[in-house]
């Protein structure tokens, strides 16, 4: 991870590949659960939360790279919130809540990565509570492999499987994890 | 802006990432697979956030290799989704429906008694046993006396039950030739000119026609909905988003999701004396989405006029909407 001062010296310079990514990781995606609850809020369409929520992550990341944004959250919001209108638009729908002040959403204040200050064992806590979360099958090849340290190939010759299957019970898995995690806001699991 | 996008699916691009990542930690992991990797991510933006995003989520993950050695760290636990679909409807209040109760709608007529709300009205019953009747617009519902089996009548409208349940003493409603026999449960009821519609939004509860001209009971669950009309009754499973929507009218506003304008105009004009027309019918077929309050004709008006370029003229008592 990068030293934050940095930017903030030469905020005009392009960011790199890295840079972007540890921006994206340390400051939007702890924004993930109160976006989606936005998203919930403001298009019932519930079928497309998820390509709305990867095409806001492009928007951002996109003007990211020429300049990370000073309020995260903010501009963040203000993305979702011109999607939501522009493909209001074009679905001939129009979400009309979405056309409400973002800082009524009591959403304006930044502290970046806030929510990603943890100590180590509430994270572990919550990692071990997402891992629970999991599917049985699902959560049994995480184990395997995290805990035992076993490999692909093991795991399949352990549970029996074909290492395709493995293969496509962990990536499996791996969605469903980001999808607990970047949901669970700090006081418990939803959904 | 610079790259194509929105060609595919975000959990199919995830799907993909996951895929990527999955091989990453394989031991035959090499330069070419290392090469593909990077050209799949310099390929999109989408692909980038997508891997990034998984990559982080499944890093940490990392932390609960700590645990090794520990004996059968997972237990199972039931997930809060279970919890909120569980028993015990915490009703408190006891009101006794007697004769010395004054109620803005009701009257008494010996064995049961008779509750209604006016055009766009919106009132709660509160029975003796701690049940809880919410009328919409217009709905008329009768309640048998205490000494009798727990029955409820819906004559007309809508109403909402939250039912305190006993199971020596089901509670029964009545309406249009069928019944709902409560099995611990809120669910809402809704009658318009040729049809009839119960939704199971908590609990259990049990849905038959009186005459038997239904082949067999069925037991409804959270989410259900039975649809019964004169060619027949049909079942459908509404999702949480859809059955919060057709509860919106409980907090006094409506809520639409690729409504068309033909039907959110019937709902507006089920709550408000002035009313809503659609000139044409290419018109009443145009989608719109959102809340509003019930009698926010006006501002839907004005919204129809500003975001799908509609014109919009009172005449009367009406608004009419036409291109």
């Amino acid at each position: 991870m990068t030293d934050t001062k940095d930017h903030r010296e030469n905020l005009q310079a392009p960011l790199t590949e890295a840079e972007v990514e540890a921006w994206f990781v340390r400051e939007v995606l702890p924004l993930e659960a109160i976006l989606m609850q936005y998203l919930r809020h403001n298009w019932r369409d519930a079928s497309g939360f998820e390509d709305l929520r990867q095409e806001i992550y492009m928007r951002v990341c996109e003007a990211a790279y020429k300049n990370p944004p000073e309020r995260t959250r903010a501009f963040v919001f203000t993305t979702a919130r011109n999607l939501l209108i522009t493909r209001g638009k074009r679905a001939h729908v129009v979400p009309i809540d979405a056309v409400a002040d973002v800082d009524m959403l009591g959403i304006a204040a930044d502290e970046p990565g806030a929510d990603r200050k943890l100590i180590a064992r509430e994270e572990l806590r919550r990692v071990k509570n997402a891992v629970e979360q999991l599917p049985p099958r699902y959560r049994e090849v995480v184990l395997l492999r995290r805990i035992e340290g076993l490999s692909r190939r093991e795991i399949a010759q352990r549970l029996g499987l074909a290492e395709a299957t493995v293969a496509e019970y962990l990536a499996n898995a791996m969605t469903s994890l980001a999808r607990i995690l970047y949901r669970e806001t700090a006081g418990g699991a939803h959904e | 802006m610079s790259e194509p996008r929105r060609e595919i699916a975000a959990d199919e691009i995830d799907a993909r990432a996951a895929a990527w990542l999955e091989r990453r930690d394989c031991e035959d992991w090499g330069e070419a697979d290392r090469a593909a990797l990077d050209a799949w991510l310099a390929q999109s933006l989408a692909h980038r956030v997508s891997y990034w995003r998984l990559k982080d989520a499944w890093s940490r993950t990392e932390r609960i290799s700590v645990l090794r050695g520990a004996a059968a760290p997972v237990r199972e636990k039931r997930s809060a989704f279970f919890k909120m679909f569980g028993r015990g409807v915490a009703i408190v209040c006891t009101m006794l429906v007697s004769g010395a109760l004054i109620y803005k709608y009701a009257y008494s007529s010996g064995d049961e008694w008779t509750y209604s709300t006016p055009l766009g009205g919106h009132e709660t019953v509160r029975l003796s046993d701690g049940s809880q009747v919410e009328l919409n617009t217009d709905t008329v519902i009768r309640v048998a006396n205490e000494a009798s089996p727990r029955k409820i009548w819906l004559d007309k409208g809508e109403a909402y039950f939250q039912i305190k349940h006993d199971a020596g003493r089901p509670l029964t409603v009545m309406t249009r030739g069928y019944r709902i026999v409560d099995l611990g449960t809120k669910f809402l009821v809704r009658q318009d000119d040729d049809r009839l519609e119960v939704s199971l939004v908590e609990g259990r509860a049990r849905f038959e026609s009186v005459n038997g001209s239904q082949s067999r009971p069925s037991v409804l669950k959270p989410g259900d909905s039975v649809i019964a009309t004169a060619n027949g009754v049909s079942f459908k499973k509404e999702s949480a988003l859809a059955l919060d929507a057709t509860l919106s009218w409980r907090r006094d506003v409506l809520a639409f999701d690729h409504t068309t304008l033909a039907d959110a105009a019937r709902e507006f004009n089920r709550y408000n004396r002035e009313k809503l027309v659609i000139a044409d019918s290419a018109v009443a077929a145009r989608m719109v989405g959102g809340t509003f309050p019930k009698n926010g004709l006006a501002d839907f008006a004005d919204v129809m006029k500003s975001m799908l370029k509609l014109r919009v003229s009172k005449i009367g008592d009406e608004i009419v909407i036409s291109r």
